[in-house]
């Protein structure tokens, strides 16, 4: 799908091929150089183009979190930004924190605290929380619901969710009260 | 979504003449509101023009004793930001009112003000809307407006300006600084966002092609008393349907400067002069502000579905105003206030 066809010229004819071009992305330690359209957003790019599908399309208008990961360290929709504005940022997605054998730390708590039930939002949540994490600003309980209220979870995870942030909040020494 | 092209500026005279060569055109910077209304069609711009990697991400002081926040800062860091939490605490508890840290990690402070209604009709192109389409009427009157305005509507809008951030520096009153085509100006913040009218299309008083650049702040900064009160439909990461932002000056209970702005109420953040100088010299009393908050709501309108905003913005102006006069809220790294 590198070409896709718009309306056809006032002159008749075959319709004008869009213009894509090549966009390079850090994603998960890889440089990689993908051919985008401008109106790709960095959801799509990530799950159509370089086949990353852990990060979840949600409502794709940035009110439900399922898309959240990583920009150069901060989390963010991936779904209301363009691929394009992110050439060189280093972009992590659920499949850079861990791997199936090596779980990342939020990983592990969030399947021993049975955080999920579905699993949809799960990678957005995880991204996100980690994004918190690297904020550190998760000090109570109170402080991580607020910071984690960009990502809903219609199973109603939430007090399994609190559980698994708290607990690695708690072992990288954030919590303070 | 549809085809467009985009570039991405280098620096500011290189996005006012982009923007400027393609017709149609329009600036993004975080794009949180912008790409989703390209997403729904309401917004169609032929040419994007990027600015969010523009040198304006700086927070630094002024000369005259005021900050600069530069319009490319994310909302985060702006809220965040060490001097605005000991000086602004105001706009670190609204910012932190809003949106979600996603959002606010994208969002710009230029952008900030330049985001749209969430009318639902603004966004729903099966229903005619004056804002989206100049003539073709208002779906919100004689509809369902709960989200809607109560003060300074008119007969052809009655939509609300949605941020949180801008009802916060309403009572601050920044100046706004923009570069254009015919050069660089600075807009009052009060003379930024404008009421309906007859063309509800114009959110604000930007000329064609206009980029802001910065926000910057006077020296004062209401740090001792202060609130921002909002109140939604639910706990967090809603927008308000009524919210309040107060800075007083206080000589023992004596209130001795006052700002006053509501969200939620109006085409624009709502900042009362009239209240502020029914304060100016008084006790801070119950009675004193229940008297200002009757004021401030005395010409409020309701629509129907939104009467009930009337009242609460009576109720919630009274008890931001005592929260101010007591002090108690504090910068943080969340938005506790209110509870």
């Amino acid at each position: 799908m590198s070409q896709l066809l718009t309306r056809a010229p006032a002159s008749g004819g075959l319709p004008a091929p869009v213009p894509t071009g090549p966009v390079r992305l850090h994603i998960n330690g890889e440089t990689q150089t993908l051919q985008l359209a401008p109106w790709t957003s960095l959801l799509d790019a990530l799950r159509e183009y370089a086949h990353l599908t852990g990060t979840k399309k949600g409502c794709d208008h940035g009110q439900c979190g399922a898309c959240t990961v990583l920009v150069n360290g901060r989390r963010i929709n991936s779904c209301l930004t363009l691929a394009v504005m992110h050439e060189d940022d280093d972009i992590t997605t659920i499949e850079g924190l861990g791997t199936p054998d090596n779980l990342s730390p939020l990983q592990q708590a969030f399947v021993d605290h049975d955080a999920f039930q579905c699993g949809y939002c799960t990678p957005g949540q995880i991204c996100s929380a980690q994004g918190l994490l690297n904020e550190g600003r998760a000090h109570s309980e109170a402080e991580i619901k607020e910071l984690m209220s960009g990502n809903l979870c219609r199973c109603g995870a939430y007090v399994g969710i609190l559980d698994a942030v708290s607990e690695v909040a708690n072992s990288q020494g954030e919590m303070v009260k | 979504m549809y085809p467009f092209t985009y570039s991405r500026a280098t620096d500011v005279a290189d996005a006012v003449r982009d923007k400027a060569g393609h017709d149609g055109s329009a600036y993004v910077g975080g794009g949180t509101n912008l790409i989703d209304l390209m997403k729904m069609n309401v917004e169609q711009p032929a040419h994007l023009v990027n600015v969010a990697k523009l040198p304006l991400a700086k927070i630094e002081d002024l000369p005259n004793g005021g900050l600069r926040l530069g319009a490319t800062a994310t909302n985060s860091d702006t809220a965040w930001n060490e001097q605005v939490k000991a000086r602004y605490p105001l706009l670190n508890q609204a910012i932190l009112a809003g949106a979600s840290p996603q959002l606010r990690n994208a969002a710009t402070n230029g952008g900030n003000l330049m985001q749209r209604t969430r009318c639902y009709y603004f966004y729903d192109l099966a229903t005619p809307c004056n804002k989206r389409e100049p003539g073709s009427g208002c779906s919100a009157i004689g509809g369902f407006n709960r989200i809607h305005a109560i003060l300074g509507a008119s007969e052809a809008c009655i939509a609300t300006h949605p941020s949180d951030m801008c009802v916060a520096l309403a009572a601050l009153a920044p100046t706004v600084r923009v570069s254009g085509p015919q050069g660089e100006r600075s807009i009052a913040f009060e003379d930024f966002h404008r009421l309906p009218g007859d063309h509800p299309e114009f959110d604000n008083t930007l000329a064609e092609g206009e980029l802001i650049t910065s926000l910057d702040l006077p020296e004062k900064g209401f740090a001792k008393h202060f609130a921002y009160l909002k109140l939604r439909d639910r706990h967090s990461y809603a927008f308000a349907l009524v919210s309040v932002a107060v800075g007083l000056e206080m000589d023992g209970d004596t209130i001795t400067d006052a700002r006053l702005a509501l969200g939620g109420v109006a085409h624009k953040p709502w900042r009362d002069h009239s209240a502020e100088a029914l304060l100016k010299g008084q006790h801070a009393t119950a009675e004193t502000f229940g008297r200002v908050a009757a004021h401030v709501v005395a010409n409020a309108v309701g629509q129907g579905s939104n009467d009930f905003k009337i009242e609460l913005a009576r109720r919630a102006i009274v008890r931001a105003l005592k929260q101010a006069a007591e002090g108690k809220q504090e910068a943080g790294d969340v938005y506790l206030g209110g509870q």
